[in-house]
């Protein structure tokens, strides 16, 4: 395979994943302002915080008003990572790979990108928000369901698979980063119903909520979100449960060309130190420090994924 | 149909008298039992699919957003197998002669020194390159690939317009709408044996791999296309054929030299390349060698060419055959290495360099088209009858400054074959532009090809570019 293929494919399901990402942000944010709008001003802010494009909203705006930042979020052409413009990039990826790509993995995309760009033509209204975040998902569900359906199981779709976790990794890490005080024991009284609320959201920007119940009970706690979101296996969107597919992924890839590079030591030691971790020692040794760590490891991981397999001259 | 009422012009479909020629007989009678409505919806749902499949161009000048439809008309073109052989016969003799001619210029030059064809023409002419002098690519086949252009008067005239010998495009349309047809209205290809079109990306990859050059090893030749990238009008299908063929589509900057071959950049190394399908221009090909700003080439591929590392399809320089300036002398070129006359005509064709010419069509303008000689596209050119007093004042003024730059042709009475609107069946004019393989085995030619047809009545302009549609275009088996 090209080493530009392999960062088209790389690239194509990054923006992907981050498209979806965008859509579940706004998601949680929607329903705050829905059910608490006194906090409203403040959860948007950490919203385009955790999306990484608060300093370009403040270049343009001076207050966190709904819909500024939802539109700011979905098709502002000042945000380059807008939900917009991810579905395009990833659609530009994908007609650059177009070959590497079945029928029905490109025209999954191609449809994704023509319906998300329809129905976010004009601004959004409260109204049709919740239906325009829905559609956001479920193309992108399309695409990833046409690529398990109809790919081989080769070098391509290991590229493909790594760009999705390395960005939904980044994702979760980047929630963890703005909303890491929340789940330190100390800071307000336990058991406040505020807390519980800013778990919720935790939960629920990982699209997390519901499954959370069923995996460890209806009773929401601090150290058992971080550890939901961290540790858990389980959880398709926590960091360990990332790191687990990356190290398949690369696994893989080691296998098919038999060839072990530096990207395998990397991604493996970021996977061990998940393992045999409980969340107490996570948190003693600093929620924040591991979490900045970590989201430093990940962009060292992606940049040498992208050097080891020759994606760019 | 009132349009039909009068037919000025050879209609591919009916005769004078409204009843259907013979090669459409069984068409004509399924199409009278067809209800409009349903036909326009399923024209509406053809337009669906191609958005949905990607198979748009882009608009030089326009945004990305701006990706455009060719639209795609439902009613084929239908030739006879009579026809058919005819044109087989015809265009088969012309890229024959087509690769004896390059291969000629570019080594003893006989045909100069016969006094057939003008030396000027040639040493003076932007396409000739002086790099391919002496060079005789693997398997001596300069054009691998060539879409001549043809268009119909009557019966039994066909005339070649142009013989696109240099990177020809529209193969990929010619293959998805057929496959549109297909899967539209499976019952018309049961009524009729049509020719197969399906097999040219299978063609395409043997006739190149054939071509491989000297320094190609292993027993399976690495065949890849080149396209300058994604923004390139003619994208889709540059990653059609790269699809079809399962060959991989490279940019420049995915290749370089190593080790006296032309290698692609893969995810375990450098992997040479034996044969190039580009679709790059010339000029863009090697920055070393020609511009020496072009992102689009390989640094250094024309001198491994030169040295049979690599196969380039189609040869650097391969213009000089297709130029416009050229074009005239055709029916010379043809004579002059097969010993035949041309089985098909040439468009009577005056060299505006020449002063007797050039007056004739300074007198003429409003009754001639007149063509740049290095244009395409559509562009660049007047159609005399319809274009108004200024636009033919100023194409005066072009001519009288630059002469030699330009070609004049009669207009000539372009056949029509009806196509679907709203209100039903209407003619409009039509070429015709067949896809012919060479390789050392021999030429093929694929039984069909890409018929454009003008999309508004009256316009002799077919492009694509100047909004111009398509047919499937049905040879049949007989």
């Amino acid at each position: 395979m090209l080493g530009r293929t392999a960062g088209g494919l790389f690239w194509m399901f990054r923006y992907l994943e981050r498209a979806e990402n965008t859509a579940r942000l706004l998601d949680m944010g929607f329903r705050i302002a829905l059910t608490r709008p006194d906090n409203a001003a403040d959860e948007w802010s950490s919203v385009l915080e955790t999306a990484g494009i608060r300093a370009a909203y403040d270049h343009k705006y001076d207050s966190y008003e709904q819909d500024r930042v939802v539109d700011f979020m979905l098709r502002d052409k000042d945000n380059s990572s807008s939900a917009l413009a991810a579905t395009t990039a990833a659609r530009t990826n994908a007609r650059m790979v177009r070959t590497a790509l079945t029928r029905e993995a490109w025209e999954a995309v191609n449809e994704c990108w023509m319906a998300v760009r329809k129905s976010i033509h004009g601004r959004i209204s409260d109204r049709d928000l919740p239906d325009v975040l829905r559609l956001i998902r479920q193309q992108n569900a399309l695409v990833r369901g046409a690529l398990h359906g109809s790919m081989l199981r080769n070098d391509i779709y290991d590229f493909s698979r790594l760009g999705t976790f390395i960005e939904r990794a980044d994702a979760t890490a980047r929630i963890l980063d703005v909303k890491y005080y929340v789940l330190l024991p100390s800071t307000v009284p336990i058991g406040s119903s505020y807390d519980n609320v800013q778990w919720e959201n935790v939960l629920l920007s990982v699209a997390g909520l519901r499954s959370y119940r069923h995996a460890k009970g209806s009773r929401i706690n601090a150290k058992g979100v971080a550890e939901f979101v961290i540790l858990d296996q389980r959880m398709p969107r926590s960091l360990a449960f990332c790191y687990n597919k990356i190290v398949d992924n690369l696994g893989y890839l080691e296998r098919d060309y038999g060839v072990r590079l530096r990207c395998h030591k990397l991604a493996e030691a970021t996977a061990q130190s998940f393992k045999n971790r409980t969340i107490e020692s996570i948190i003693e040794d600093g929620l924040h420090e591991n979490v900045l760590a970590f989201i430093r490891a990940n962009t060292e991981l992606a940049l040498q994924i992208e050097r080891d397999y020759r994606f760019m001259e | 149909m009132d349009e039909l009422d009068k037919p000025r012009f050879f209609d591919e479909m009916y005769e004078a008298d409204g009843s259907a020629r013979a090669p459409y007989a069984l068409y004509n009678q399924w199409l009278e039992n067809e209800d409009i409505k349903r036909l326009l919806k399923k024209s509406a749902e053809a337009e669906a699919f191609f958005r949905r499949t990607g198979i748009t161009f882009n608009v030089y000048g326009m945004q990305e957003a701006d990706e455009r439809l060719i639209p795609f008309d439902i009613v084929p073109r239908i030739i006879s197998g009579a026809e058919w052989r005819r044109l087989e016969r015809g265009i088969e003799q012309r890229v024959r002669a087509i690769n004896a001619f390059l291969h000629d210029i570019y080594h003893r030059q006989e045909i100069l020194r016969a006094g057939r064809v003008p030396a000027e023409l040639i040493a003076n002419n932007e396409a000739f390159l002086p790099q391919m002098i002496g060079v005789t690519p693997p398997g001596g086949i300069y054009t691998h690939i060539v879409g001549t252009d043809l268009v119909r008067t009557g019966p039994n005239d066909f005339y070649v317009l142009e013989d696109n010998a240099r990177t020809p495009s529209g193969v990929s349309y010619m293959l998805e709408n057929r496959e549109t047809m297909l899967q539209m209205f499976p019952e018309l290809f049961v009524r009729k044996k049509v020719r197969d079109v399906s097999r040219y990306p299978d063609m395409l990859l043997r006739s190149l791999a054939a071509a491989a050059p000297p320094a190609s090893t292993g027993s399976d030749p690495v065949v890849a296309v080149l396209t300058p990238g994604i923004h390139n009008s003619a994208y889709f299908e540059h990653a059609f054929l790269a699809d079809q063929m399962g060959v991989e589509l490279v940019e420049g900057n995915d290749l370089r030299v190593v080790d006296g071959r032309i290698a692609m950049r893969t995810t375990l190394g450098y992997e040479a390349v034996d044969v190039l399908y580009r679709r790059v221009d010339d000029d863009f090909l090697d920055p070393l060698n020609f511009n020496p700003v072009s992102q689009l080439g390989v640094a250094g591929i024309l001198d491994v060419y030169r040295a049979g590392g690599i196969t380039i399809a189609n040869a650097p320089g391969t213009g000089i055959a297709d130029d416009k300036a050229i074009y005239s002398y055709m029916p010379e070129i043809v004579e002059f290495y097969t010993g035949e006359k041309a089985i098909l005509k040439n468009v009577p064709t005056w060299r505006c360099s020449e002063p007797d010419a050039l007056s004739y069509v300074l007198d003429n303008l409003e009754e001639l088209v007149v063509k740049e000689v290095h244009g395409s596209g559509g562009y660049g050119m007047l159609v005399g009858p319809a274009a108004s007093k200024k636009e033919i004042k100023a194409f005066r003024d072009k001519l009288k400054t630059k002469p030699a730059n330009y070609i004049a042709q009669p207009t000539l009475a372009l056949s029509t074959a009806p196509i679907l609107t709203k209100k039903g069946l209407a003619p409009r004019h039509l070429d015709l532009r067949p896809f012919v393989l060479v390789s050392p085995q021999g030429v093929s030619l694929t039984p069909g090809g890409l018929t454009r047809v003008a999309l508004k009545a009256g316009s002799l302009v077919v492009n694509s570019s100047q909004g111009g549609g398509t047919k499937d275009t049905w040879v049949l088996e007989e």
